[in-house]
């Protein structure tokens, strides 16, 4: 099965790979999936307190092309977004994007997962209420 | 003329010289390297031009026996079944043509089960063989029979003393590979074949990965029937042999497939007469070439394994003394393989025992046999070396791979908490 162009292009030049201080009450992580899955993803947003933008985004994942595309990707896209837009992010507009095909359609329901577990990391940093997701149960 | 001026041009008229070897060494390799020789091996053009008669000139159907282009082609036959023979220590009457391995598996393990029937019904296996072998023998549990998978070591060895124990009154064959695809373990095959005799069981073994590679002869080994397949070995797909005994003991196999009652009616179906013709050039390349192929891929081998285990945190899976002489099977910890081999795909083929694109997500099942984690089992690439494999490719690949394992482990998660001392293990992942 080759790869698309895309997926080549952010598994050779990933965007956003990195780490930011978790610790910080301005930076939501989340930590999604398993070792011996084969698949384990970093997300991190850091939020502008004030405006509730996402002013920078940072990603580390263990797995395969498709899984490193896709959150680096979702990095991307999370930049300059608000948190409540952020939300929105559907797995499938990663697939779309990333031509990926139907076995590598858990690699985007992973950084989907990422981003919202993200959120809620940062949320309930910041004193809000945890939100509950719909599973996607495709993986 | 100061000394620093003087150096200076020397020095960098060195430098580019060095460079300029280095591009014409890469000029030189031709892409894609081929290192996946366990899946399948080129052919060697010497097989292939001995085949090439047998598909026009001489095509005839080795059954005709009453025109000369039924006797050139039966000739050849005969002639490629000595060769075939001659590599395993065999007699050519022992040599049952099939079309690969996979059907000598399923011709060797039902062939038994439903020959001695009066005799018992009970299998031993191990849960390293191949699908070819695991899946037959599922194959005969549900018609009946009973099957028992041996646990291997660590290291990818079966334990003797639990095969034997495994033994019972109504066991009819044990079915021990001979070399394992994804590790290379060598199996002690004589002293299996020696607990064997003891009990009167038969001891089949599928040998494909061994056969052409490192001496296997059947009669020091004790093997009673054996597959192997020609594409394993610098020969044509689509054609294979079982081995069966014909003396102490003599042996008997129920034909899968009914016909007009070819291979001494173990094997019914027109002859494969190029792919036989080629198969038996193969098998007498390797007689001829096995020890100095052997040696030189062990050396180049261990290079490559050599260099890959000075990154840190990897590891080689299987035993290594016990080995073929050119496969390695190493893990990277916190480095997917899957991820890993897209670094350089387009420029080396290789396997992984990551499983990333299969709906179960499942890691190799032999690396778990050997008690490694599902992480590792992800993390592991499998390389097989082969005839024409070579030093360059070999530098190219530890270069490729070395750089490929750094960058990924900048990117993994799971590196950047091991080596802030993380306990992956008390982490509570989310399975998905």
């Amino acid at each position: 099965m080759a790869y698309s162009e895309k997926v080549i292009d952010h598994y050779s030049n990933p965007k956003n790979v990195g780490t930011l201080d978790k610790g910080s009450k301005s930076v939501g992580t989340g930590l999604v999936g398993a070792p011996e899955c084969g698949d384990v993803m970093r997300l991190q947003i850091q939020v502008d307190d004030a405006t509730g933008v996402i002013t920078d985004a940072k990603f580390k994942t263990f797995g395969c092309g498709s899984a490193i595309a896709s959150s680096s990707l979702a990095t991307e896209w999370l930049k300059g977004k608000t948190v409540d837009q952020a939300m929105t992010i559907d797995n499938m507009d990663l697939v779309e994007e990333l031509n990926l095909p139907p076995v590598k359609i858990h690699c985007s329901v992973l950084a989907e997962d990422a981003i919202k577990a993200a959120i809620n990391d940062y949320r309930v940093k910041n004193g809000l209420e945890e939100l509950v997701f719909e599973e996607k149960g495709v993986h | 003329m100061n000394r620093a001026s003087f150096l200076k041009p020397k020095t960098l008229y060195t430098k580019f010289v060095f460079e300029l070897l280095n591009k014409a060494k890469n000029i030189m390799l031709k892409f894609p390297i081929y290192l996946d020789n366990n899946a399948t091996t080129p052919m060697d053009p010497r097989v292939l031009e001995t085949m090439i008669p047998y598909f026009t000139e001489h095509f005839g159907n080795a059954a005709s026996r009453n025109h000369p282009f039924g006797w050139e082609a039966e000739e050849a036959v005969d002639y490629a079944r000595e060769q075939v023979a001659q590599l395993i220590g065999a007699d050519p009457k022992e040599i049952i043509f099939t079309s690969g391995a996979t059907e000598g598996d399923n011709l060797a393990i039902k062939g038994v089960y439903e020959m001695y029937a009066s005799k018992g019904n009970h299998i031993i296996t191990a849960t390293t063989e191949h699908k070819a072998v695991l899946d037959t023998c599922k194959h005969v549990e549900k018609a009946g029979g009973e099957v028992t998978y041996l646990q291997v070591k660590d290291d990818g060895l079966i334990d003797l003393a639990e095969l034997e124990a495994a033994i019972r009154p109504t066991t009819i064959l044990i079915a021990i590979m001979y070399a394992n695809n994804e590790i290379g373990v060598v199996q002690p095959m004589k002293e299996i074949s020696t607990i064997a005799k003891k009990h009167g069981v038969l001891l089949f073994s599928d040998a494909v990965q061994a056969v052409g590679k490192i001496p296997v002869d059947v009669n020091k080994d004790g093997i009673d029937i054996m597959a192997f397949t020609a594409h394993k070995m610098y020969g044509p797909k689509g054609i294979g042999a079982l081995y069966v005994r014909r003396k102490n003991p003599r042996v008997k196999v129920t034909a899968q497939m009914d016909g007009g009652g070819h291979e001494r009616g173990m094997r019914s179906g027109t002859l494969n007469v190029p792919g036989i013709v080629g198969f038996g050039k193969a098998c007498e390349l390797a007689r001829l070439e096995m020890a100095e192929d052997a040696a030189r891929l062990s050396k180049l081998r261990d290079k490559l394994e050599n260099a890959l285990l000075q990154i840190e945190e990897s590891y080689v899976n299987g035993n290594r003394d016990h080995r073929l002489p050119h496969v390695a099977n190493i893990s990277f910890k916190h480095v997917e393989g899957e991820g890993l081999l897209m670094g350089f795909n387009k420029n080396i083929a290789l396997s992984s025992g990551s499983a990333c694109t299969s709906a179960s997500l499942e890691p190799s099942y032999v690396l778990k046999a050997l008690g490694l984690g599902d992480d590792l089992a992800h993390s592991s690439l499998r390389f097989g070396l082969g005839r024409f494999t070579t030093e360059e490719q070999i530098d190219y690949t530890i270069e490729q791979i070395s750089s490929t394992v750094l960058k990924l482990r900048d990117m993994s998660p799971l590196w950047e908490m091991y080596k802030e001392g993380i306990d992956l293990n008390s982490i509570e992942w989310a399975h998905h």
